[in-house]
């Protein structure tokens, strides 16, 4: 009896621990995830406190009178005329309004300044479009300069440093009273393509390369993926040349990307003659890339079709093609699917390989086809955060946020689809 | 899939052909009971069979699963493979309708006539043996499809039905023949794998004769079923051997028994003996076959 208790009592004892160790491992788990959470949500309020401005811009609503007098302006459709002209001095003449005090030139050449770079043009544009409008008043609003920008925006962040004068400052700090200057949801970010200018700048043009890259990436790596996984998995022989494919491809999956854009340079830029900076070759480029992820988890998703489906068909007689494409390849495809997705966000993220190539330059159109000059969405964040503007770092934030979106939404889209396509056997 | 896995796939395979025997002393005594090669006592042969099939030899690379084997089956017979574990019955089973072809490393040997032609010729189309020949698995395998999708599957690629009501009579005479018509005929729609595993089992013996093959090879049909599923499987047998030749490998004994007219036992790769089934039960010629089925080993 005494023998049992106290051999219950160590049991006991030791009980103690283990229940201790076990509390301690699972701290450690939890410690991790923490650890994760905590780095993940760091990089996010960094880049959202960021980049939140990058969605606002600020705006000058002025009551302008297209004066032909003051613009040397008689007839706008008249070409010669409209280079001739000064657009500017409607702005700042309405602007004068304002501030009658305002008399100098010098002072004049100030109070103009509020006003972004393509305020003139935006005159111009409208007077060509509407030469009626000539001698009448008309309410435009028009983009601030980027200094005003800043000098609104962050007026009491130490980090941004604030380049107008005294007398401009409270030229803005009274325009902002009177409602005259209002920051608004900025729709040129999503309307335009690249700038000089911060104001100006849109990451329209980068989106739209990213697509068409992103469609041209799709189009060759998905069927070429699928198609060489299946013969692998399914027709190919097992020997040593399909053990040398095999090998090779999954050596390919781990090659640096950027070695990939001098495949690029030297393939289809120098040997097929074909254009830089276009989404055609950036598209072939990231489908290489993207081919042996491609093929890998399709591969995978192969092998999970369970054999005794296959036997099944084939024993009601199924020719091999059709145990394949009636059985095997539907089956899989949830699986194809979730990799050609996740294969897909990770070459829309990439920007070594395309640098290469040549769509790291600076364009300002939006690109209307495969073969236009275009950039993509992290080779565009690259850009704008390696300028010394400083709208430009709220923008490269506000960008790298609509990646993430983008980035997010595919992961999604890859889970939904899985979940959706599952079936059990 | 690798070599190794297609064979695990495979019921019967090399590994299990080398299992060794769980007795030693009974171990003992079978060494010392002598199989001749290729000698099988009872009745092996009939007149006028559906399968002819003389000195079948089948090799896993190196291992010779099966030796010698020479037996006829005969016309809307229901004969029983009954053996132990390893012992070469399935692997046989698949080579009557040549589902051993997928293993790279399987080769067989001899002569497999069905109907005078013989299925291993290189101009056989293995397409159509498997549409007379048709299979029904150890675990119930229906496609993730709806059930008539899976009755159907067999005689659409097979094109045996040109208009929609064709095929609709095929389903439900499958079904009907499976028994399985009152249960599944007001939810035909429904995914099959969603059916309990009796059910499912005869969904599978529906879309065999879906396609109206004249044999039909049935590997352990009851095996992953519980004795109502099975009693219903085994009265189907019953029903089915009327119009097809049925060929069924077991590890029941008593089943073996209730649903065939004779029954072949297997040892080792060898076909020790093939008889009416009432006899192979009651007065077993040989005493490899009386050993095990009075339960000294397997």
């Amino acid at each position: 009896m005494t023998d049992q208790s106290s051999q219950a009592e160590i049991v006991r004892n030791s009980l103690k621990r283990r229940y201790r160790k076990e509390r301690r491992f699972r701290m450690y788990g939890i410690l991790a995830i923490f650890i994760a959470l905590a780095s993940l949500f760091i990089l996010f309020a960094d880049i959202i406190s960021k980049g939140h401005t990058g969605f606002l811009k600020t705006t000058i609503t002025l009551d302008v009178t297209l004066d032909s007098e003051t613009m040397y302006l008689d007839d706008p459709t008249d070409e010669d005329q409209r280079s001739m002209a000064d657009f500017v001095a409607p702005i700042i003449a309405s602007l004068q309004e304002h501030f009658p005090e305002v008399e100098s030139a010098a002072e004049k050449r100030e109070l103009g300044r509020l006003i972004g770079t393509y305020g003139a043009s935006k005159i111009r544009d409208l007077l060509k479009d509407n030469p009626d409008m000539l001698n009448t008043t008309q309410t435009m609003e028009f983009l601030a300069h980027d200094r005003v920008s800043t000098y609104v925006k962050h007026a009491d962040n130490p980090r941004y440093s604030i380049k107008l004068s005294e007398q401009q400052q409270g030229w803005v700090d009274q325009l902002l009273e009177k409602g005259v200057i209002d920051t608004s949801f900025n729709d040129v970010l999503f309307s335009r393509g690249d700038s000089r200018e911060p104001a100006n700048a849109g990451i329209l043009g980068a989106i739209v390369g990213s697509l068409l890259t992103m469609l041209v990436t799709l189009a060759i790596s998905f069927p070429v993926g699928i198609a060489a996984a299946v013969y692998l998995e399914e027709f190919a022989p097992q020997n040593r040349i399909t053990d040398f494919i095999e090998v090779n491809i999954n050596n390919l999956a781990a090659v640096p990307s950027i070695i990939f854009g001098l495949l690029g340079l030297a393939v289809f830029i120098s040997l097929f003659g074909m254009p830089r900076s276009v989404p055609v070759v950036g598209g072939l480029v990231l489908a290489l890339m993207t081919l042996p992820t491609i093929i890998i988890s399709s591969r995978a998703a192969i092998k999970s079709v369970p054999p005794s489906i296959r036997e099944a068909a084939e024993g009601v007689g199924a020719s091999k093609m059709q145990v394949v494409l009636h059985h095997v390849i539907p089956l899989a495809m949830p699986g194809m699917l979730t990799g050609s997705i996740i294969g897909m966000a990770q070459a829309l993220g990439e920007t070594a390989p395309l640098l290469l190539i040549g769509m790291v330059a600076f364009i300002v159109d939006v690109p209307g086809g495969f073969f236009d000059s275009a950039t993509v969405l992290p080779v565009q964040i690259y850009l704008w955060a390696s300028s010394s503007e400083q709208g430009f770092v709220e923008l490269a934030s506000a960008g790298i946020m609509v990646l993430l979106t983008f980035m997010i939404s595919m992961n999604a889209l890859a889970i939904w689809l899985r979940k959706r396509l599952e079936r059990r056997w | 899939m690798s070599v190794n896995e297609t064979i695990a796939s495979a019921v019967g395979t090399q590994e299990e052909t080398i299992i060794p025997v769980k007795d030693p002393i009974e171990e003992g005594k079978r060494e010392s009971i002598h199989v001749e090669e290729g000698k099988t006592v009872g009745k092996p042969f009939a007149d006028d069979p559906k399968f002819k099939l003389r000195n079948v030899e089948v090799f896993y690379g190196q291992d010779r699963a099966i030796k010698d084997i020479s037996l006829d089956i005969a016309r809307n017979e229901v004969i029983s493979f009954i053996g132990p574990s390893g012992c070469g019955k399935s692997t046989f089973l698949r080579c009557l309708n040549r589902m051993n072809d997928s293993i790279d490393i399987c080769r067989i040997k001899g002569q497999l006539m069905l109907d005078d032609e013989d299925i291993y010729h290189s101009k056989k189309d293995v397409v159509e043996l498997r549409a007379r020949v048709g299979m029904v698995f150890q675990k119930p395998n229906p496609f993730p499809k709806s059930i008539y999708d899976n009755v159907a599957y067999g005689p659409r690629i097979h094109g045996l039905a040109n208009r929609k009501s064709d095929l609709d009579d095929i389903v439900e005479n499958s079904l009907r023949k499976a028994g399985l018509w009152d249960e599944a005929k007001d939810r035909l729609d429904a995914i099959a794998t969603g059916m309990s595993g009796g059910q499912q089992q005869r969904l599978c013996i529906a879309r065999a004769i879906a396609v109206s093959p004249e044999v039909i090879l049935m590997d352990e049909p009851c095996s992953a079923l519980d004795p109502i599923a099975t009693a219903r499987v085994e009265e189907l047998i019953a029903e089915m051997s009327e119009s097809y030749t049925i060929v069924i490998v077991t590890h029941s004994m008593q089943q073996a028994a209730r649903v065939s007219h004779r029954t072949a036992y297997f040892h080792l790769g060898h076909l020790v003996e093939v008889n009416e089934t009432n006899k192979v039960f009651t007065s077993p010629e040989h005493e490899l076959t009386e050993s095990y089925i009075t339960g000294r080993f397997g």
